[in-house]
């Protein structure tokens, strides 16, 4: 987004289709909250605590994967789970993004055993991974900022260079 | 009532059956033999002395890892509580290796259904007259029983 100057009466700014698109969409990516262990816990005090208030970046929790962007796997993921989380991703509409949140979303973390899958981009593309046992509010916060870094980065309209 | 008297009320209703206690940390170990457990838990759970109207959990040990131990691979272990009396009491049976069954005590209490189905998804145990033994924390079409000795912890 640019503001020129002395060129159209005051309050126009000009930009690009993709950058408003982008903007817009970033500021406004609802999570389908995934929580499945303790990190369910620190991505609740994230979304709801008025400490961190999730809301100003224009993430607003959404029960339904049918109205989600991002899919924000919080925990554990045991290979009983596993076809679910699949599933609600299968059921969200495109673009879709995942953040795997904490070190058992990300890699099995220190499960590693029979029963839990060694990261969730075992069964879904991860976009952001979120280190961290549990990882602090803040750092949740940070996940979502370098996802909105991504959305921002997108193009639909410009030619891929 | 204190858990030795228990041990000998139950060698006393069904002589032949106990083949001994253990004790650990204070708290008593009745073994018996695996034919009669259901008539034994009925008893426990009807007498009027005992009343032990609560499975607290029903859970196997794999002792194939234990040089010194001569016994059946499998042993399953029922923990039960009364909670008029707040008295305590622990069965254990031996179960063998090669075809691990024994009787359900899903109709003496409703909960054994569920930690009988676990007890068979992680160790194997078969318990004759389940009303529904399927797997409860594995997905169905799991192979294997993770709990027993032989099972790797990670390769899979």
């Amino acid at each position: 987004m640019g503001i020129i100057n002395n060129v159209f009466e005051e309050g126009y700014v000009t930009t690009t289709v993709d950058s408003f698109l982008n903007y817009m969409r970033s500021c406004s990516v609802w999570p389908m909250t995934f929580g499945l262990a303790c990190c369910a816990i620190e991505m609740i005090q994230y979304y709801s605590a008025p400490q961190h208030d999730f809301d100003r970046f224009g993430t607003v929790p959404r029960p339904s994967p049918r109205q989600a962007d991002l899919l924000l796997v919080a925990g554990t993921l045991s290979k009983k789970m596993a076809p679910i989380v699949r599933r609600v991703y299968d059921q969200m509409p495109e673009p879709r993004y995942v953040i795997a949140m904490g070190s058992c979303a990300s890699s099995g973390g220190i499960f590693n055993t029979y029963s839990v899958v060694q990261g969730v981009d075992n069964i879904v593309p991860v976009d952001v991974y979120i280190p961290g046992c549990p990882p602090r509010p803040e750092a949740l916060m940070f996940g979502i900022m370098k996802l909105q870094e991504k959305i921002r980065k997108e193009r639909y309209i410009r030619k891929e260079q | 009532m204190e858990a030795e008297q228990i041990a000998k009320m139950i060698e006393e209703k069904f002589p032949g059956e106990v083949t001994g206690t253990v004790s650990h940390a204070g708290q008593i170990g009745v073994m018996v033999k695996p034919e009669r457990i259901r008539d034994i838990c009925r008893f426990l759970h009807d007498d009027p002395a005992l009343r032990m109207d609560h499975l607290a959990d029903v859970t196997a040990v794999d002792y194939s890892s234990y040089p010194a131990d001569k016994g059946p691979r499998f042993e399953v272990v029922y923990n039960m509580i009364s909670t008029s009396f707040r008295h305590r009491i622990r069965l254990k049976a031996r179960v063998s290796g090669d075809n691990p069954r024994i009787d359900t005590v899903t109709p003496v209490w409703a909960t054994a259904n569920w930690h009988e189905r676990e007890t068979y998804d992680l160790m194997g145990i078969v318990f004759n007259g389940h009303p529904d033994l399927r797997r409860i924390l594995l997905p169905e079409d799991w192979v294997g029983h993770p709990l027993r000795k032989e099972y790797p912890l990670k390769g899979y």
